[in-house]
């Protein structure tokens, strides 16, 4: 019963590991946004936010972005294989 | 601590650095050493970013600008965060054109050109020479340190002579490991374990002095934010388009860096290493970065005002008596250095060699490529040559800089020279259309500005650029003025250059491109490095030509070894099933073979090597046809195969129709056959019988001449229907001339009908004309039109079955075409026997009344085709009915 209700799709591994690519593509753009923050706290703010505070911030974004590339790295490399071996997919949508 | 016994250890340090680079070049030639190639030792040594400008500079960066320091590594983060966009194409690129250098990326996507690999090369150095000299002078200025400790000062001597003897160990190093082999993939075992072996050192170095200082000088990391918060740099005034832009020039230089290039490209062994160092290294980055802020904090204030804040990292375990700390610490800083060097040194000589002096040294050959002697010792030689040449450069340029200024400056200033190439990296990865004068030209400009406005001046005022020059222009133009270009000043100088060099740079070579037109070969490089995940085969370079297979390997054997030579040519020989080592010179081998060599002196040269074998060899009209994208190549073959099966059903289908058409003929013939044989058959039979009776003596006079008669018209009858079967094959096989000619209707109608024999007087048959319609004329052929019209108007006075037969002929004139109908008073032909009448040997009646074979419609149609007409029977005009349609004038 639970097959029946799945939608039909083809290949639902290698979909599932494009859509990763995709999100391990989008890191660096999100993290470049996220180290941009701090720029935003200039002026004389009540909660006056200090260098130690940028520090915190740099550091927790740096270390989510490292973890998360690490999340993403296997299970989008499935199999194996070096640049002279040919992985075609690299488009297909 | 003595001063000696810190010498000595450094000397221990570096006789451990040899032995192990020396252990795993021996494992890995005996291919014993598994861990060399693994994924650690690369992420490792990708950490060679990380020089002294990290070790010693980045503490002295954070105390002057505070968090700042760390934009020199979000940089990096991204991009290798960000591999999958930008690091992983031009790996596989390194690895499918095996390429030595950027210089030989750059030069072998821009057609092999040996100029622009020389350009790039020189922009290399000029950006390299002032790091290699911040990292001689950090080296020292650390020595200086430790022998200020101990109570000798140091003087400008002193500190040279250190520097020297630095360099000369740095070259033997480099030597005897970076030129062991003219390895094809140009991989160094030993230096890049010996890498990462002093990045383990520098990253525990920098990481000990930071736990020392939060946990051993503060209480703890309480402590130390609180200590942040109130030292000088606690406020948080970052400039964003200086924290923007340095993240931006950091993350280009880390892809630009002629030594980055080396241990993150060349060095590479596959791709998962680098998927891997995806996100260890930006973990190795952020544990370097971490303690940078604390220490400097710290040091500020611990250590006495003025003192260096680059050397924060040494001096702070010093004051707190932490002398093996500082020791550690100097092998850190030591390790930072060295590691830099050495690879930035392997680098710069590859591409010297095989850019600068191997051209020069082959075309002062007279022999070209079959030189005698054995090549290989050449290139070494070359290489030895360069190392050391850079190293004197680096030296020299620390002796006449006479160090002092703050070393991070030096470093941003090399970062955005070796930034120039950044334009032209992305272009050959990934816009097709980018040329060789495009990338010239951008790089040219970019090395200008970048010189003019940033390098120039960063020697110090009235040091090349006077400051008059500086205040107001050379030769008095302001808006050259080095720091406000086109007059918009005010900014910060190396946002200023970076801005300017970059944003010129990218639109020259934009423009250049577009403008320019690439040659063959340029077409061909761009082709598969753009798409160099779709085909990985390639095009072909080289048509086959003459060249003798012996000569290539004469030449192979020089440059690869003559084992290493041997093998790939018996390997390729093998593979065209031939035995031996000479294997056919096919365009295959040829591109297999310049790959082969350039990995060892770079694809230009490769390419020129020979490319003087085969004078002959250009590039095909195939080979740019290969060039057209994989999927439009898909899509045309597929459109291809469309077209064909359309073209094949259409083609099944005329061959169906022609069948049914032969098979209806074969009948057709069939039935005009037995036609004819019945309607021969029927006059001959009675010319036989009579002629038979005439040949009975018995017979009278009167009876003969009867007999002679009937034989007379039997006999033309068969001529009439022979006459009208030959006339009828004329027509259908357009064996006719036509004699068109102007001639006027009512002409024609009336020879026709005084041909058909009707009396004017109407007697028999009454033919109602309308003369005034009739007053047209045509172009025709009027016989054998009036042939028609009498056919009609005989047939008419023969069927129509009336007691007083009367035929109309009613004329209209259509424009272009006449028409003319002959209606009879008759009964008309039945529906069923309207479509048989123009069939040959269709005769409605008994075919003795009609005295032809009825053969007339059927040669009357025929007729009308020919004059571009027709002729049809009409229906539903209360008797027999015929139109003949025929144009006024000549279509032709």
């Amino acid at each position: 019963m639970a097959d029946k209700k799945a939608p039909i799709f083809l290949a639902r591994k290698s979909y599932q590991r494009r859509r990763l690519r995709d999100a391990s593509r989008v890191l660096p753009i999100a993290g470049g946004i996220a180290f941009m923050i701090p720029l935003m706290w200039h002026g004389d703010d009540v909660t006056e936010r200090g260098t130690s505070d940028a520090m915190m911030f740099v550091f927790g974004v740096w270390i989510v972005l490292v973890l998360l590339a690490a999340l993403l790295v296997r299970p989008t490399r499935e199999e194996d294989e070096g640049p002279t071996g040919g992985e075609k997919e690299q488009d297909v949508l | 601590m003595s001063f000696n016994l810190l010498i000595f250890v450094a000397l221990l340090y570096a006789a451990l650095l040899f032995v192990v680079a020396f252990i795993a070049d021996q494992r890995a030639k005996l291919g014993r050493a598994r861990w060399l190639g693994s994924p650690a030792i690369y992420t490792l040594s990708l950490s060679i970013y990380c020089t002294a400008w990290t070790f010693y500079g980045a503490v002295g960066n954070a105390a002057r600008n505070g968090l700042e320091f760390v934009t020199i590594y979000l940089g990096p983060t991204l991009v290798m965060v960000g591999w999958w966009w930008f690091l992983r194409k031009l790996v596989w690129v390194g690895r499918a054109q095996r390429v030595t250098s950027i210089a030989d990326l750059i030069s072998s996507r821009f057609g092999k050109s040996t100029p622009l690999g020389v350009l790039v090369t020189v922009i290399a150095i000029i950006a390299a020479t002032p790091y290699i000299a911040l990292q001689l002078q950090s080296v020292v200025q650390s020595l200086a340190v430790f022998a200020d400790s101990s109570g000798e000062a140091w003087g400008n001597s002193d500190l040279n002579r250190a520097a020297l003897w630095v360099s000369i160990g740095l070259a033997l190093f480099t030597i005897l490991f970076g030129t062991r082999n003219l390895d094809a993939n140009e991989k160094h075992h030993g230096i890049v374990t010996a890498i990462a072996l002093e990045a383990i050192v520098k990253l525990c170095a920098l990481v000990a002095v930071g736990v020392f200082v939060v946990w051993g000088m503060t209480g703890g990391v309480r402590d130390t934010l609180a200590l942040i918060d109130a030292s000088p740099i606690s406020e948080w005034e970052q400039s964003g388009g200086r924290w923007a832009g340095l993240i931006f020039v950091s993350a280009a230089a880390f892809v630009c860096l002629p030594r980055m290039f080396q241990v993150m490209v060349v060095e590479n062994e596959q791709e998962s290493h680098l998927a891997t160092a995806s996100w260890a290294f930006p973990l190795y980055l952020l544990a370097m970065s971490l303690f940078v802020l604390p220490i400097a904090v710290v040091g500020l204030e611990v250590m006495p005002e003025g003192s260096n804040p680059d050397l924060f990292v040494l001096t702070l375990p010093l004051s707190a008596s932490q002398e093996g700390l500082a020791v550690f610490s100097f092998l850190g800083g030591f390790s930072s250095a060295t590691s830099m060097v050495i690879v930035a040194t392997i680098a710069l000589a590859t591409m010297v060699s095989n850019h600068i002096v191997v051209p020069i040294w082959l075309s002062s050959q007279r022999e070209g490529a079959l030189m005698s002697g054995d090549v290989r010792s050449v290139v070494i030689g070359a290489r030895r040559f360069s190392i050391v040449a850079v190293l004197v450069l680096g030296y020299l340029y620390f002796r006449t800089s006479g160090g002092g200024s703050a070393l991070a400056a030096i470093g941003l200033v090399s970062f955005t020279g070796a930034i120039q190439v950044l334009p032209a990296i992305i272009g050959a990865l990934f816009w097709r259309g980018a040329t060789r004068v495009g990338a010239s030209a951008g790089l040219t400009v970019g090395l200008a500005i970048w010189a003019w406005t940033l390098f120039l001046p960063s020697f110090g005022p009235n040091a090349i650029i006077t400051e008059s020059v500086m205040a107001s222009g050379p030769f008095g133009i302001e808006w050259l003025r080095p720091q406000a270009l086109f007059g918009i000043g005010g900014q910060d100088p190396l946002l200023h250059a970076v801005f300017w060099s970059m944003s010129l740079n990218a639109l020259i070579f934009v423009i250049g491109s577009v403008f320019s037109f690439p040659t063959p070969l340029e077409r061909l490089q761009g082709a598969q490095f753009v798409n160099v995940f779709e085909n990985t085969g390639g095009a072909r370079n080289w048509t086959p030509s003459a060249a003798a297979s012996e000569d290539l390997l004469i030449m192979s054997q020089r440059l690869l070894g003559a084992t290493e030579a041997q093998k790939v040519f018996q390997q390729a020989a093998e593979k065209q099933g031939k035995t031996g080592y000479l294997p056919d010179v096919t365009p295959e081998f040829i591109q297999q073979l310049e790959r082969e060599l350039a990995g060892s002196v770079g694809a230009a040269t490769a390419h020129a090597m020979i490319g003087q074998l085969l004078p002959g060899a250009s590039i095909s009209v195939e080979d740019l046809m290969a060039v057209a994208d994989e999927a439009a190549q898909i899509m045309e073959y597929s459109s291809r195969l469309e077209a064909k099966s359309r073209e094949q059903e259409r083609t099944a289908r005329q061959l169906r129709q022609a069948n049914e058409k032969l098979t209806a003929l074969s009948v057709q013939k069939d039935a005009f056959l037995s036609q004819i044989s019945h309607e021969l058959r029927t006059p001959m039979t009675s010319i036989r019988a009579f002629s038979e009776i005439l040949q009975d003596e018995n017979a009278d006079d009167a009876q003969r001449i009867r007999y002679a008669g009937i034989i007379h018209n039997e006999t033309m009858r068969l001529t009439r229907l022979l006459d009208d079967l030959l006339d009828l094959s004329f027509l259908e096989n357009g064996q006719v001339v036509l004699n068109k000619r102007r001639i006027s209707l009512r002409k024609l109608l009336n020879q026709a009908i005084s041909s058909a024999g009707i009396n004017a007087d109407g007697a028999g048959l009454k033919i109602n004309r309308t003369p005034q319609d009739e007053d047209v004329s045509l172009t025709t052929d009027p016989d054998r039109l009036s042939q028609v019209f009498i056919n009609l108007i005989s047939n008419a006075a023969k069927y129509c079955g009336a007691d007083a037969p009367e035929l109309s002929s009613i004329v209209r004139n259509l424009g272009a075409d006449l028409q003319i109908d002959f209606v009879d008073n008759g009964e008309g032909i039945s529906v069923e026997n309207q479509t048989m009448i123009f069939e040959k040997f269709s005769r409605l009646t008994d075919h003795r009344k009609a005295g032809g074979a009825g053969l007339g419609l059927a040669i009357c149609r025929e007729i009308m085709q020919r004059l571009d007409g027709s002729v049809s029977y009409l229906p539903g005009q209360g008797g027999a009915a015929f139109r003949v349609t025929v144009p006024l004038s000549d279509p032709e």
